[in-house]
């Protein structure tokens, strides 16, 4: 195998997207969005419970790729916790890592613990949307619910 | 379609008319398994082309000098030879558009608009593409008509019963498809014509995925319309055809309004070209109609027969290798096929299949193809679709097979 796809596809995401957490329905949920990636037809339905100003559960249904299933169960770790501002603050920083060259990124991948691993998907353009759908999805569901769409 | 034509096939000589296929993608030679799509082009298309520009480039029907003539020349000739690959009866009967899409939304729009009323029946198949959905829809919606579909089988089998039963009285159209883009499965176009016009209805068959694939014949099927794209038969992209019987033609209006289509316009009158020009407004792709024409001069040189046999002979170990594939299951198994395998992994996303395959040098398309509602049918949120063409060989059906147990082993 290369070493462009030992990158895409590192034992962490291969790990989420075989046993993906927090896969479920939220019946409390105060908020959820459908994500829809009309490339592939992908969807993914995020669950958000919001107290005050702190995300304090996250979780989400759906079928996609591997790529998709393992992005969408790190954030479901990665937000449970945060403020809002910083859920939306995450989400850039994502973005920025998974569409920008990391050598002339302005975020140090470290920031984003875990979720650097994603990195790799930089060099899969067609990829990107698979990795960034469930981050549309629940900054649509923190927007108030509704629908999230790549395109 | 015997195994003594498949045989003396010379599939190397064609392979070396397809500068592309010398190409490596990641180190490893090009596997191209995504014709379906759109397919790769031989050395005397992209000649063809080239000469145009080179040689004998102006636009065409309007200049008296040289270059005018030449061109215009070209372009009709080229209009003749797709008239002569289907079997069409008149020149005027072929109008050169973008694709199969314009060509279905020409007569959705033309036909359609002018044909069916409120409450009137527009038919077609789950196995459509959405290209021959959606300007049913819009047409539906505009005349608060009703689109009736007939469903498929567990195989991707038109239900031919259904067919019949949900043919009526208020029936205007019916628009199959002639192969399944997403599943090969084969429609029985001939027979269907025959009970559409039983019922009174016209037909419309979509033939992008069948032109390269089969002999067409639309005076044998019967159709009313016939619909194809270059881009799939080895031609360019963004040229194609609309065959239509000339007394529906003639009695159509106009689609789009510009230069070419007119015979005279005034400000208080305007008269119509004569067919085919009618529905040929504006400047077209002439360089890419020129070459189509050599495309399917290509294709006839090859033989339309050997090429079926071949592509056959493909679809048949294809198929049994991809058979021998623990957890592989083949969506679409219709007896009647033509150059689709289109399949599922267990537990692999069709996406994650496409891209570890393109590092391996193969080049399959993974989704719905344009063909959410089949999926839909199947329970499916996509698939990977290995599609054939004439260049292809049985040691890429191997390699693909070989790709496929790599995914296998990274996802085990």
């Amino acid at each position: 195998m290369t070493d462009d796809l030992r990158e895409l596809y590192q034992e962490v995401i291969l790990d989420h997207s075989k046993r993906p957490r927090n896969f479920h329905g939220m019946p409390e949920a105060t908020s959820s969005a459908v994500g829809h990636n009309p490339l592939c037809g992908d969807r993914v339905t995020v669950f958000v419970r919001v107290d005050g100003d702190v995300v304090r559960d996250v979780s989400f249904e759906g079928a996609g790729c591997s790529i998709s299933t393992a992005s969408a169960s790190m954030m479901t770790d990665a937000l449970k916790g945060k403020t809002t501002a910083e859920a939306r603050a995450l989400f850039e920083r994502f973005h920025e890592l998974v569409t920008a060259d990391p050598s002339k990124s302005a975020t140090p991948a470290a920031e984003l613990g875990k979720l650097a691993v994603f990195a790799g998907v930089h060099e899969f353009p067609m990829r990107v949307k698979c990795a960034s759908l469930a981050w549309h999805t629940v900054r649509a569901a923190l927007e108030g619910g509704g629908r999230a769409s790549t395109e | 379609m015997n195994r003594a034509s498949a045989a003396t096939y010379d599939v190397e000589s064609v392979r070396r008319e397809f500068p592309v296929l010398r190409e490596t993608v990641h180190g490893r030679p090009l596997v191209y398994l995504d014709s379906a799509a759109s397919a790769q082009k031989p050395q005397a298309v992209i000649d063809a082309e080239r000469y145009v520009y080179e040689h004998a480039y102006a636009n065409i029907h309007r200049g008296v000098h040289h270059l005018s003539m030449v061109a215009t020349e070209a372009y009709e000739k080229a209009r003749e030879t797709v008239q002569r690959f289907l079997g069409a009866a008149d020149r005027r009967e072929i109008v050169l558009l973008r694709g199969t899409t314009e060509a279905i939304n020409l007569v959705a729009q033309s036909y359609g608009r002018k044909h069916v009323g409120v409450g009137d029946e527009i038919l077609i198949t789950a196995l459509e593409h959405h290209s021959n959905i959606v300007p049913w829809q819009m047409l539906r919606e505009e005349k608060s008509a009703t689109l009736r579909v007939v469903p498929i089988d567990d195989d991707g089998v038109v239900d031919m019963a259904a067919f019949d039963r949900l043919l009526s009285s208020r029936t205007r159209i019916v628009s199959v498809a002639h192969v399944s883009n997403a599943l090969g499965t084969v429609n029985p176009v001939r027979r269907m014509t025959e009970l559409a016009h039983a019922a009174g209805a016209v037909v419309v068959v979509d033939g992008a995925q069948a032109a390269p694939h089969l002999a067409v014949d639309v005076r044998a099927i019967g159709c009313d319309f016939y619909a194809f794209s270059g881009h799939k038969l080895y031609g360019p992209s963004g040229i194609g055809a609309l065959y239509g019987k000339a007394a529906l033609l003639d009695a159509m209006p106009p689609w789009q309004g510009g230069g070419d289509m007119i015979s005279s316009v005034s400000f208080e009158k305007t008269t119509w070209n004569d067919l085919p020009y009618k529905f040929e407004a504006g400047t077209p792709n002439i360089a890419g109609g020129i070459a189509l024409g050599a495309a399917i001069e290509w294709v006839e040189g090859i033989g339309k027969d050997a090429i079926e046999a071949h592509e056959a002979d493909l679809l048949r170990c294809g198929t049994e290798v991809l058979q021998s594939i623990p957890g592989l299951r083949i969506v679409g198994t219709a007896r009647e096929k033509a150059g689709v395998l289109s399949f599922v992994l267990e537990g692999i996303h069709p996406h994650d299949v496409g891209t570890i395959l393109d590092y391996e040098g193969i080049a399959v398309r993974t989704g719905h193809h344009c063909a959410q509602p089949v999926m839909t049918r199947f329970g499916i949120p996509a698939t990977t679709r290995a599609s054939l063409a004439c260049f292809n060989t049985r040691g890429e059906l191997d390699t693909l097979a070989r790709g496929l147990r790599k995914v296998q082993e990274m996802f085990k």
